[in-house]
């Protein structure tokens, strides 16, 4: 199970934060500087798994921004590890050449996004225009 | 002013939106928490607004501030407003901001299950799916109770999109509400086969989390998941899949065998590097190595492995799979120890953690001398403490595992745990010392090699306790002063030793070390003494006595206990020693003596694991205690008395005389090995030589070469080459032996040598552990303890899914009240109505015909037969009397009637008794046996039994459940049935109807002895004659005095209560007054009287 799912970038700053597991905001606060804090210290060629307390995180690294997931100790390392990209690659083509400004500026629809791939802390959704169709339906409507 | 609240409001509407926001964020760098507030103000004012849109971008921009580390939840309620709105655009943002900050804590969450069930069915499939998604994060007992049945309706709405979401949410609702989960399984698991692979997907993953937590449960879908394995093309579902294998393989080993066909084809064949680590990582470990180690397999993976997993970003998970492999073949691993040991030195913390853990389960008695150098290496070199404690640890542990399996030379060992001292600022002393003690005791053959080297430790004592307080490490002081002591007549150069225990700096050591030394340096004391004396060099003797003498001083003055109490009674022995000495009396026998015997190792667990000897009673009394209170001991006397039957009843059928006989044999021995019992051959050696084998073990010369004394140099190299020099010696002799053996016997053991050429079974120990079965007492228990979590939310779904569903379990529906008379044809809810009415008819007009029975209940069974033909079988009617006999006991009739063209026999009825109510049964029968019912009944025939039951108190109202199980016997063969019932015993069934003459009551009430209370109830039409009639039959009263409208009423309980009652009749309503001696009873006996009076 996905614990949670986090987009932090270099200076420490949330992007994006989602909870499948209720964790306290002042706790998330903190939880969150010690993973980014964590993921900063490592060099590039370091591996992207860190065992954290007693789950495990997976990161990748974006130019300056890190995606981090946290994970059950019984979930497949390597299935997030491609699950992250998966994501990048939605977010990649619904803003065509995603920006951590366009994060920053459409939290909700990168919510959106998020919640169609992962429901409940399981993986739901991989293919690409599924994720996306509620979201270009969306649109539609906001444009009309 | 109008112009202005126009503006004002224009103002709103160009509010600042999310991008605002999050730009005027990023231009207040410097006062960005001010910015904020001051952003939160005006949220605060936007949210007054009616508006909806406005709302809504004002929790949109709420949302971001959470994610920030803002707390929103004060805007909750507005929240909830925005999920409300009509509008999709709004109520997404609104279910967004619930799923961010709602949880179970949050109040106001029980406003939002009609909300949630409105979207749920609403026509538009995104609202639906906007409710379950935000639904996953918030849900509670309460909503997943509720919307329960809801979701379980979506899991077969028409859009797979939705399907997919509500199977998905189904898991958390069955973690909330257990309940839900067997009425919704069944659905679930056609999901399973559900055309569109996204929603398979999803209840495969439901599937495999509830598996992977309670896997029995889920073994019957083995087949349906097998056959999904082998056609699923979906990555993704194919890794659930095999996850929920792993959790099944080990309950039904036969699954093992049928995966390694299909497995080994996805590892050949897939490109999915997620999918072929799940396939390593989660199944290979359980498939059990036979069937492995024929196909090669297990290589073939670790081989993939180790190309696919080692570039540095994924290593940590190809060295997680390797542990996960090692469990169950760890030769497989071995190959690649290299490269693990290579990771020691990766930067990545938990990379150099996987690798230690590796090499715990990697060592063998090959190559445990060179694992563990490649280790002290690392120890000198790690930076960080906490890393080099880890290594120190885990160095112990490879070394001590399963009782030093792997080590053959324990002098390397030694030699080891000596080098680890040096180690500054580790925590693990302790370790260490423990270490050192168990092999000193546990290895006889070591002890002189032990002893030489604590001797040193001590000498060096300095350089380990350089600054005391903060170190650690001065624990080893503790099993070096120990084991010199213990151990004194293997020491060279005890005058040396005793001399670096008696020096000034000692008196610096932790308190309880400084006591350990005291101790034993009086042992080494006596045996230098007797060295000297044996030698007849009696000034030596003097002289070591007076250095006892001088020294000891320091100690008596020390500030710990433990110490100064020691140090002081030794100071008086040996004073009084020396006058002995001057008297040139011999007394170095005496003084030995004190320190006579051996120790022997005993298991931390020997003493629980005892079983308790036939015909020993613990909880016995040795003495009758005296008996002055005897009302109050009676009772846990039962209880003891009790609980001896059980315990005897219990052990009996386990012995026999063989087995005694074995026992008895196996305990002398034991008590032959144990100092505590008088030895009949006082030699556990002989003992320990008489085991088999230990003959062939060759005992090692110590090699004088070695610098013994030379505290700066690592030693344990040596040993590592002395090491090797003696396997090569070994081998070369077994070598011969073999040719000798060859030339004996040809080829008849050859099978068995070549098995075991290269294994580490040749390399023969230099030194033998003791961990004979002495440890542990004879026919210790196993110990299966249990450490299952009891709050484990998990165990709430431990749920058998196979059994059919009972009326009872089904899901609550949201129904209107007169939901019978309408046409809903998919839910459940009408059949239930339907199955429920035709007995509800037939229970009154029973009830008719059986007016003038005073109390009524009944049970019908209805066997439902082919054609859902409903049957009455049986009614049962009962009646509760008090017993004017006894005051503890009622008598309950019960006419039974057949109603079925049945014939029924061998009724017997069993009730579950209460603590306070028992039903009475004939003597030697349990309190699990029923009573059978005395008579058979032909079709259309009624009869009556009674049965007779005790009370303890009966100031309350009882409920007691029970079955009535009998045979129905017809044409077509017998069946067995069976009827739950209900009796209840009412307060009135304890009272008995007792004419009372109006003095005798006058004085009654007079008397001042009876509590009060009354009730009073309204809108009673019936005449106050027929009300009177009322209360004296159902409640058992007579009539005292009638006065108008007014009347008093008596009746007597049959354990001698009073009870008094003034009924009063108004226009319309009736009011009691009670008195009664108990107040219990008389509130109990007014409301059941509320209750028929309210009936009128």
């Amino acid at each position: 199970m996905i614990k949670f799912f986090l987009m932090v970038n270099k200076q420490g700053q949330t992007r994006l934060s989602r909870y499948y597991e209720h964790v306290e905001i002042h706790k998330r606060t903190m939880l969150e500087a010690e993973v980014i804090k964590n993921c900063l210290s490592r060099s590039r060629e370091q591996c992207s798994f860190i065992e954290y307390k007693d789950f495990k995180l997976v990161y990748r690294q974006y130019a300056a921004l890190f995606i981090v997931v946290g994970i059950s100790e019984t979930e497949n390392e390597m299935a997030v590890y491609e699950l992250i990209h998966n994501f990048v690659e939605v977010l990649d083509r619904y803003f065509s050449r995603v920006s951590e400004l366009d994060i920053m500026f459409n939290l909700d629809r990168v919510h959106i996004i998020l919640d169609e791939m992962v429901l409940n802390g399981c993986i739901v959704e991989t293919n690409k225009n599924r994720i996306l169709a509620p979201l270009f339906v969306l649109d539609k409507m906001a444009e009309s | 002013m109008a112009l202005k609240m126009v503006k004002g409001s224009i103002d709103r509407m160009f509010d600042k939106n999310l991008q605002d926001l999050v730009r005027g964020i990023r231009n207040h760098k410097e006062d960005e928490a001010k910015y904020i507030s001051q952003c939160i103000d005006e949220i605060k004012q936007e949210l007054k607004q009616d508006n909806i849109a406005v709302k809504a971008n004002a929790v949109c921009k709420l949302t971001y501030l959470q994610m920030l580390g803002y707390d929103i939840s004060w805007a909750a309620f507005n929240i909830i407003e925005v999920m409300s709105a009509s509008k999709f655009t709004f109520k997404r943002i609104g279910y967004l901001a619930a799923s961010q900050c709602f949880h179970e804590g949050t109040d106001v969450i029980m406003l939002t299950t009609n909300q949630i069930r409105k979207d749920l069915s609403s026509p538009n499939q995104y609202d639906t799916g906007v409710a379950l998604t935000g639904l996953s994060c918030f849900v509670t007992p309460d909503l997943a109770r509720d919307l329960a049945n809801d979701i379980m309706t979506l899991m077969s709405h028409t859009k797979p999109y939705i399907r997919k979401k509500a199977v998905l949410i189904m898991y958390k609702v069955f973690l909330k509400y257990p309940e839900s989960l067997r009425p919704a399984f069944p659905r679930l698991k056609e999901k399973l086969e559900d055309p569109d692979p996204g929603v398979q997907s999803a209840a495969v993953n439901v599937i495999c989390e509830l598996a992977r937590r309670n896997p029995k449960n889920y073994l019957s879908l083995a087949p349906l998941f097998f056959k999904l394995m082998t056609s699923s093309t979906n990555n993704w579902v194919l890794i659930k899949i095999i996850k929920l294998f792993g959790a099944l393989t080990p309950l039904e080993p036969r699954l093992g065998k049928k995966l390694i066909e299909p497995l080994t084809n996805l590892i050949h064949s897939t490109s999915a590097m997620s999918l072929l680590y799940e396939c390593v990582n989660t199944v290979i470990p359980i498939l059990k190595s036979p069937v492995l180690a024929r196909n090669n397999t297990v290589f073939l993976y670790v081989e993939k492995l180790y190309f696919v997993f080692f570039p540095p970003t994924v290593k940590y998970l190809g060295l997680l799979a390797m542990s996960k492999i090692l469990k169950t073949h760890p030769k497989s691993v071995q190959s690649h120890k290299d490269l693990i040991l290579q990771c020691l030195d990766d930067k990545d913390e938990s990379i150099r953690l996987r690798a230690l853990d590796l090499l715990y389960g990697m060592v063998s008695k090959k190559n445990l001398m060179e694992i563990v150098k490649k280790l002290m290496i690392h120890v000198d070199k790690a930076e960080g403490t906490t890393y080099r404690d880890e290594l120190l640890t885990k160095i112990i542990d490879i070394c001590s595992q399963s009782n030093y399996q792997y080590i053959t030379n324990f002098e390397w060992y030694i030699s080891i745990l000596v080098e680890l001292t040096r180690l500054e600022g580790t925590r693990h002393g302790h370790l260490i010392a423990a270490q050192m003690l168990d092999v000193a005791i546990r290895v006889k053959a070591i002890r002189k090699f032990a002893v030489s080297q604590m001797a040193m430790l001590l000498d060096n004592a300095h350089l380990i306790a350089s600054n005391t307080q903060r170190n650690g490490i001065c624990e080893v002081l503790y099993a070096a002063a120990w084991i010199c002591g213990e151990f004194s007549d293997h020491l060279e150069e005890s005058n040396q030793t005793l001399e670096a225990m008696l020096r000034p700096k000692v008196t610096t050591l932790p308190g309880h070390i400084q006591a350990v030394y005291v101790q034993n340096m009086v042992k080494l004391y006596a045996s230098i003494l007797q060295q000297k004396e044996q030698a007849g060099e009696k000034e030596a003797a003097q002289e070591i006595t007076q250095l006892m003498i001088d020294r000891l001083p320091q100690f008596v003055q020390s500030a710990d206990l433990e110490v100064q109490e020691r140090a002081s009674c030794i100071l008086q022995l040996i004073k009084y020693i020396q006058k002995l000495q001057i008297k040139e009396v011999p007394v170095a026998e005496e003084v030995i003596a004190l320190f006579a015997g051996e120790l022997n190792p005993v298991a931390p667990k020997a003493q629980k694991k005892v079983p308790v000897p036939e015909g020993l009673d613990l909880d016995a009394w040795i003495n009758e205690p005296p008996s002055d209170s005897e009302s109050e001991d009676e009772k846990p006397r039962t209880i003891f008395h009790d609980e001896e039957q059980r315990h005897s009843r219990h052990r009996q059928p386990e012995i026999d005389e063989e087995e005694l006989a074995r026992r008895r044999e196996v305990r002398k021995q034991e008590q032959a090995n144990n100092p505590f019992y008088i030895k009949s051959s006082p030699s556990p050696q002989k003992q320990y030589q008489d085991t088999p084998g230990v003959e062939h073990i060759p005992v090692v010369q110590i090699d004088l070469s070695v610098p013994l004394k030379v505290p700066g140099m690592p030693m344990s190299d040596q040993y590592v080459k002395l090491e090797e020099e003696r396997r090569h010696k070994q081998k070369l002799e077994k070598d011969k032996k073999k040719k000798k053996q060859k030339k004996e016997k040809k080829g008849k053991h050859r099978r068995h040598n070549s098995l075991h050429t290269e294994s580490d079974e040749d390399i023969a120990p230099a030194q033998h552990v003791d961990i004979i079965t002495e440890e542990m007492p004879e026919n210790a228990l196993p110990s299966d303890e249990d450490d299952k979590d009891p709050n484990d939310p998990y165990k709430a779904l431990d749920i058998d899914l196979d059994k059919p569903l009972a009326d009872s379990e089904k899901l609550p529906v949201q129904r209107h009240r007169n939901a019978e008379n309408l046409k809903s044809p998919d839910t459940e809810a009408p059949l239930v109505g339907k199955k429920s009415k035709k007995p509800k008819k037939k229970e009154k007009k029973h009830k008719e015909k059986e007016r003038e029975k005073e109390k009524k209940k009944e049970r019908e069974k209805k066997v439902t037969e082919e054609g859902k033909k409903v049957v009455c079988v049986l009614s049962a009617t009962y009646d509760i009397q008090g017993n004017l006999q006894n005051d503890s006991q009622v008598t309950v009739s019960v006419i039974f009637e057949n109603k079925s063209t049945s014939f029924l026999k061998s009724m017997e009825l069993n009730v579950l008794d209460s603590l306070n109510a028992k039903m009475l049964r004939p003597e030697g029968s349990s309190v699990h046996d029923g009573i059978p019912v005395p008579f058979q009944l032909p079709p259309g025939i009624s009869n009556e039994a009674q049965f007779v039951f005790t009370l303890q108190s009966i100031v309350m109202a009882q409920k007691l459940k029970g079955t009535l199980s009998f045979i129905v016997k017809n044409d077509n063969g017998s069946t067995h049935e069976k009827l739950d019932f209900k009796l209840h015993f009412s307060c009135a069934s304890y009272l008995i109807t007792t004419p009372c003459y109006s003095d005798a009551f006058a004085k009654l009430l007079e008397s001042g002895d009876l509590h009060m209370s009354s009730i009073k109830v309204d809108g009673i039409s019936i005449s106050f004659q027929h009300l009177l009639a009322k209360i004296c039959f159902y409640h058992h009263f007579s009539v005292v005095e009638r006065v108008d409208s007014c009347a008093s009423m008596y009746s007597r309980s049959i354990q001698g209560h009073h009870v008094c009652l003034l009924v009063k009749k108004g226009e319309n309503s009736v009011s009691v007054d009670g008195k009664c001696n108990d107040s219990t009873l008389l509130s109990n006996l007014l409301d059941e009287m509320k209750e028929t009076l309210s009936k009128c």
